[in-house]
């Protein structure tokens, strides 16, 4: 334990020193991990309520968000790592601020939003008691290079997580990670209701999902399953056709079909969780609280007008962003680096219809790869006005003309950050990794 | 359009678009119709898949790269296809093929284990699996000019003694990252690590196929029309003073 004590003070230094200067939220992990390898296992192992991890290459920080509100609405004290550093070392960073020297946080369960490699390397230090899988889609390139492998660190996951799962039935690669779970572990499933399976190929990546044998298995009573009233409102229903009851009507602060299937999602773990405890109605207020995480639709009050930010990473992230923004067009920006945290391959933006862009247009593009991203939307016929890589001199410009009219930015991750520190020094935002917790 | 009011039609084929089209590969087909009909001619595009009878008129052939499992639902077709394939490439029709079907054009491919796979031979390539992935940004010198993608492959290809390559590396790893050749050209067939996807980017490379693509459809030499590059002439020049200063 000694060990784990010094390691979490220097942990806690670094976390301080960072906070001071308004940097990255890894860092300080980095630190203790190197002090105490086993830092993790020592603070994390044993919370009575268990230890449920969050994974798949989509909508992570807002199921995230959404698991942790509803296990709180029921009374819960649930430690999470709540910036969206979603690497281990973002774990033990989150961890350092809340626990004591002793190492161990003032909560009865844990929930991690991790990347498919690194919740793999978590669990060789904390075995998961619940995983949560959401999706694969094509993201990170560099990093995990072919989408069948990432499927397949997903069934890993599934097959080292001690008591249940909740799996993803509508994505042929997710769902299949059910036949390796051990034997005993409760398996459930989240999806969409039949009336709208239609609208699934929009959430995916159509190149990539061959026409395999996989179909859709008939929903069983453990089942959850997300039926939208209308483009806003929607019930979750408790097993096929609701027969263990609903959730709903609900309607979320964030837009989007992708949110909806986030709520389902989580709504299946919480009931998974809390069993005969878990309060459809103390569910549905809870998810209707839940606010957009930073980057995902977040709305910043820029002179009186709203300004979007909408981070897209990947070509399902950004198709779902466009479809679901898309029906409402207002004065857009899209800003693309090519950094290693944005993925250096801009070929993806070709696997990205941007069709529903051309009533309107595109203000500007912006960026390392502006006149990449200029070019794609001139082979889909979408009038850009304007070329500017440079990305302070290009939100002044987007801001400048816009009238006090609505306005969005679709941006990669490291535009975004600077894009958000530009904005946050005009506006008087909170910083990034400092937002209000719930 | 009528047939009459264009140029003429240019019957393009894309090779699997379901099981190799990855990073985008998909860009290199739209970049073609468009151009087509922005030089003015009438584009017929062609989607190949497994199992189907190969189209009857072919004047460019497109295919892209893919993930294990999707050259192995391709090798039945492909082997199926071959004559019609390498009968194409003999007459001068353009092909260009992307990183997986680039391999498999080549004569062979060794995996790690050391199991060969034979390919096409429409290009003299022989390609060995390693462990080691070559990933990054490319800037090469090709006939065409400077060209500029990006690669992404665990194959290390060699060229035999007289196939030339696509392009010279300037900036990036190519066929090996030893020999700094690129890529591999047999009189209208290309094949290329570079995905980006390669077309968009570097329209002068575009027209030359599409200029050998008319001249075999029309009978005519090209007719290009008055294509507004800017933006593509943009990113790549900048790419390559990014890369090669």
């Amino acid at each position: 334990m000694l060990r784990t004590s010094a390691a979490i003070a220097a942990g806690k230094l670094a976390r301080a020193v960072a906070r001071r200067r308004g940097g990255g939220s890894a860092m300080p992990g980095l630190v203790a991990e190197r002090i105490d390898p086993k830092i993790l296992g020592h603070a994390l192992g044993g919370l009575p309520g268990g230890i449920v991890v969050v994974s798949g290459t989509n909508g992570k920080t807002t199921t995230t968000r959404m698991l942790v509100a509803l296990l709180r609405a029921h009374g819960h004290s649930v430690f999470t790592n709540p910036t969206g550093s979603n690497f281990t070392r973002g774990v033990i960073s989150a961890l350092l601020g809340e626990v004591g020297l002793r190492g161990r946080p003032v909560a009865d369960m844990a929930v991690l939003e991790l990347d498919e490699a690194h919740a793999l390397k978590f669990a060789d230090a904390v075995t998961p008691t619940h995983a949560l899988l959401l999706n694969v889609a094509r993201d990170q390139l560099d990093r995990f290079a072919e989408i069948d492998h990432t499927a397949k660190l997903l069934a890993q996951l599934a097959s080292r997580t001690s008591t249940g799962v909740v799996i993803n039935r509508d994505d042929s690669f997710v769902a299949r990670s059910a036949d390796g779970v051990k034997t005993g572990v409760r398996v459930d499933y989240f999806g969409v209701d039949a009336s709208i399976a239609h609208r699934l190929p929009e959430l995916m990546e159509q190149d990539t999902r061959l026409d395999d044998d996989y179909v859709v298995p008939p929903a069983g009573a453990g089942d959850v399953l997300l039926k939208p009233r209308d483009e806003r409102a929607f019930d979750i229903l408790l097993g096929a056709d609701g027969v263990g009851g609903s959730v709903g009507p609900v309607e979320l602060k964030q837009r989007g079909l992708a949110a909806m299937i986030n709520a389902t999602a989580a709504t299946a773990m919480a009931r998974q969780l809390l069993g005969g405890s878990f309060d459809p109605v103390r569910a549905a207020s809870a998810l209707a609280s839940v606010t957009a995480p930073f980057g995902r639709g977040e709305v910043i009050d820029a002179d009186g007008a709203p300004l979007e930010l909408v981070l897209v990473k990947n070509p399902a992230g950004f198709t779902v962003a466009l479809s679901t923004y898309g029906s409402t067009p207002v004065r857009t920006m899209i800003a693309i680096n090519d950094n290693y945290a944005d993925g250096r391959d801009v070929s993806w933006l070709y696997d990205v219809s941007f069709e529903s862009l051309r009533t309107i247009g595109v203000a500007l593009t912006s960026g390392v790869r502006a006149y990449d991203m200029a070019l794609r939307l001139q082979y889909d016929e979408v009038a850009v006005d304007a070329v500017e890589p440079d990305l302070a001199a290009a939100l002044d410009r987007f801001l400048a003309a816009r009238d006090g009219q609505p306005a969005r930015i679709f941006c990669t991750y490291t535009a975004m950050m600077t894009l958000r520190r530009i904005l946050a020094e005009r506006y008087d935002l909170p910083a990034f990794g400092e937002e209000a917790t719930s | 359009m009528s047939e009459e009011s264009t140029k003429g039609e240019v019957h393009v084929v894309h090779l699997y678009p379901r099981e190799m089209s990855i990073y985008g590969d998909l860009g290199n087909t739209r970049a073609m119709v468009s151009r087509l009909t922005r030089h003015g001619y009438s584009p017929v595009l062609h989607q190949h898949h497994p199992g189907a009878p190969f189209p009857e008129q072919a004047h460019l052939v497109l295919g892209g790269g893919g993930q294990d499992s999707g050259q192995a639902r391709v090798e039945a077709d492909l082997e199926v296809i071959a004559p019609r394939l390498s009968e194409l490439a003999a007459a001068g029709t353009p092909m260009l093929m992307i990183c997986g079907m680039y391999q498999l054009f080549g004569n062979a491919f060794v995996t790690v284990e050391g199991k060969r796979l034979p390919g096409l031979g429409i290009l003299d390539v022989t390609t060995q699996g390693n462990a080691k992935r070559m990933i990054g940004p490319v800037v090469l010198s090709t006939d065409f000019g400077d060209v500029v993608g990006y690669e992404n492959h665990s194959g290390s290809t060699r060229l035999g003694s007289g196939q030339a390559p696509f392009g010279t590396v300037r900036s990036g790893f190519g066929n090996n990252g030893e020999d700094q050749t690129e890529g591999a050209r047999t009189g209208n067939v290309v094949g290329t690590y570079l995905h980006g996807p390669i077309l968009p980017a570097n329209p002068a490379f575009a027209d030359a196929l599409i200029g050998y693509a008319a001249e075999l459809a029309t009978g005519r030499p090209f007719e290009p029309g008055t294509l507004d590059d800017a933006f593509a002439d943009q990113a790549r020049t900048r790419q390559v003073r990014r890369l090669v200063g």
